[in-house]
């Protein structure tokens, strides 16, 4: 552990207030907090508004765990946990359910998160209506008015375009039937996840200044149209090609050699644990 | 007839201006006024005690030259801007006994999504230009708590067929459309609620003479058929003289004279009608 910093590289002023802006989020479910993002040791845009939450919330006995897009293993999130360890000594750990803090990018782990749990998701655009409106001050009007057509629209627009609802990820949800949030860009697959969450969800954006949040049990809704159901991305007939598990969020890989398409699991560690305990069985 | 002498929207006393005010020219009469601009403050009074009814089915015109408060008139009524003083009742919203400027602002949204619809002189101001057309429309039907997918197609191609768009063009955005398509496209829009009551501002300024006859044609044709009270704002007294049934005249933010349209054009009293019915080409 690297004593020339402050605890959790921060001074306790600026954890303070980070934690005030927190405190706020988590009385208002969905309504995004500004806050004074702090210059980090990494750039804007790599995950500030994730880590800054997570320095501001860690103390001597939480057990960290970091992922980008479902990896534990990825350069931004060993770098990240690296610079958490290295001013705090906090121990970490892949293991989803053994975690008290999780750092994630873009998904949330398959395991489901218990009660205790913080899972803090890194956000690249929180503003859920800013393609419809570009000024932020006609934007935060239309939060406090609760008009959301906008939101619709580009549901609607999709459908016209496209014939479905077309978002990848960050497809809006209305939260606690109040503001419509950005869920940060997981996939449609991890929206259902949020409903009546056990853990806290937080999610921080740094370049863009602002935190939010989702307290336990909390009703999170995805938007979408009566005729137009929401559909989370269906991996039916598939399976993970390592631990062979289904009903999970899968990515497809191209296998160019055999030329074959091949689905493995996202999330690495589940994976992974999944392999352990087929190999256990077959010890025994 | 009792029906027929109750008002769609009523106005008393609508007052706006801009800047503080001052000693020297509150209430609006003051010998340093030049026009409607205090020359001690520099507030000018956009629009003066302006007063006027409108009854279902009427189309109201207002003339006058530019700077004469139309427009800002036109902007309290929909909530643009915020009036400095005045009342405004609609039959169709809580029965005519709420003020709608002290309304909050969640209401006058309300208000604006299903009692009223404003077609503005720029289409960019009224229409989101990258998205498409019928996503356009379907924005008003959503504001107003759709959230059906083919009825609001249905609708609003339904309407984009009465306004003349090609259907095959109905899901393309309006900023490839010319300016008469795009008035046409703002048209609909405004008409998608049904609204009892239709906002223009100079809708037809701007656009050549074919098209401007055929918009206006639309507006005439839609209000006979769907019998929607209209507020029409033009400097053109011949857009006036086609579709108002009334005319009020505008100059310097105060409505100086208002009648039967024909009798406005035909015998105006006020010297500046009068000097603008005879510039009339």
């Amino acid at each position: 552990m690297n004593t020339a910093y402050n605890f959790a590289f921060f001074d306790e002023g600026s954890k303070r207030e980070i934690r005030r802006a927190t405190l706020k989020a988590i009385a208002i479910p969905g309504y995004q907090v500004p806050f004074a993002s702090r210059e980090m040791p990494i750039g804007r845009g790599w995950g500030t508004g994730g880590l800054q939450l997570t320095l501001s919330l860690i103390g001597r006995n939480d057990v960290l765990k970091v992922i980008d897009q479902g990896s534990d293993e990825s350069v931004n999130a060993v770098n990240i946990k690296k610079l958490v360890c290295d001013t705090t000594g906090v121990e970490t750990t892949e293991h989803t359910e053994e975690a008290t803090l999780i750092q994630s990018r873009h998904r949330i782990p398959e395991v489901p998160l218990r009660k205790g749990q913080i899972l803090v998701l890194q956000v690249p655009l929180p503003e859920p209506l800013r393609y419809y409106e570009p000024s932020e001050s006609q934007t935060k009007k239309l939060h406090a008015e609760k008009e959301y057509s906008g939101a619709w629209l580009m549901l609607f627009e999709q459908i016209m375009k496209y014939g479905s609802m077309t978002t990848g990820a960050d497809h809006p949800v209305l939260v606690n039937g109040r503001y419509v949030m950005a869920p940060s860009p997981i996939p449609r697959y991890d929206n259902p996840k949020m409903q009546q969450n056990d853990a806290l969800i937080l999610l921080g954006a740094g370049r863009e200044k602002k935190v939010y949040a989702v307290p336990p049990y909390t009703k999170v809704v995805s938007l979408d149209f009566d005729d137009y159901h929401f559909q989370p991305e269906s991996f039916e007939g598939k399976h993970c090609r390592l631990c062979g598990s289904t009903g999970v969020f899968l990515d497809e890989l191209v296998d160019e050699a055999a030329n074959k398409t091949v689905y493995q699991c996202n999330d690495t560690s589940y994976c992974l644990e999944k392999l352990n305990e087929v190999e256990k069985v077959g010890v025994n | 007839m009792a029906v027929f002498e109750v008002p769609v929207l009523s106005i008393k006393n609508l007052n706006k201006q801009y800047g503080p005010g001052c000693s020297q020219c509150k209430g609006g009469e003051s010998a340093y006024l030049v026009k409607n601009y205090c020359q001690v403050c520099g507030t000018v009074y956009a629009c003066r005690d302006v007063s006027f009814d409108v009854f279902p089915g009427e189309v109201l015109g207002i003339v006058g030259e530019s700077g004469s408060g139309k427009s800002t008139l036109m902007q309290c009524l929909y909530f643009d801007q915020e009036v400095s003083a005045g009342e405004a009742y609609l039959a169709d919203y809580e029965n005519g006994m709420k003020n709608l400027f002290q309304e909050s602002s969640q209401q006058q949204r309300y208000i604006r999504n299903h009692v009223m619809g404003k077609v503005y002189q720029n289409p960019i101001l009224g229409l989101k230009m990258n998205f498409s057309s019928i996503g356009n429309i379907a924005e008003n039907l959503i504001a107003a708590g759709s959230r059906d997918v083919g009825m609001m197609e249905g609708k609003g191609t339904a309407l984009l067929n009465k306004v003349n768009i090609p259907v095959h063009r109905r899901k393309e955005a309006p900023k490839n459309f010319s300016g008469g398509m795009q008035q046409r496209v703002q048209i609909a829009k405004a008409l998608s609620n049904n609204p009892p009551l239709l906002l223009l501002d100079e809708v037809t300024t701007g656009l050549d003479l074919s098209v401007q006859a055929s918009v206006l044609d639309l507006i005439k044709n839609l209000q006979r058929e769907l019998n929607i009270s209209i507020v029409l704002v033009s400097h053109d007294l011949g857009v006036i003289r086609m579709l108002a049934d009334r005319t009020l005249v505008m100059l310097e933010g105060k409505v100086i004279e208002q009648g039967l349209t024909d009798q406005i054009l035909e015998d105006p009293q006020h010297p500046y009608t009068q000097q603008l019915v005879h510039s009339l080409l």
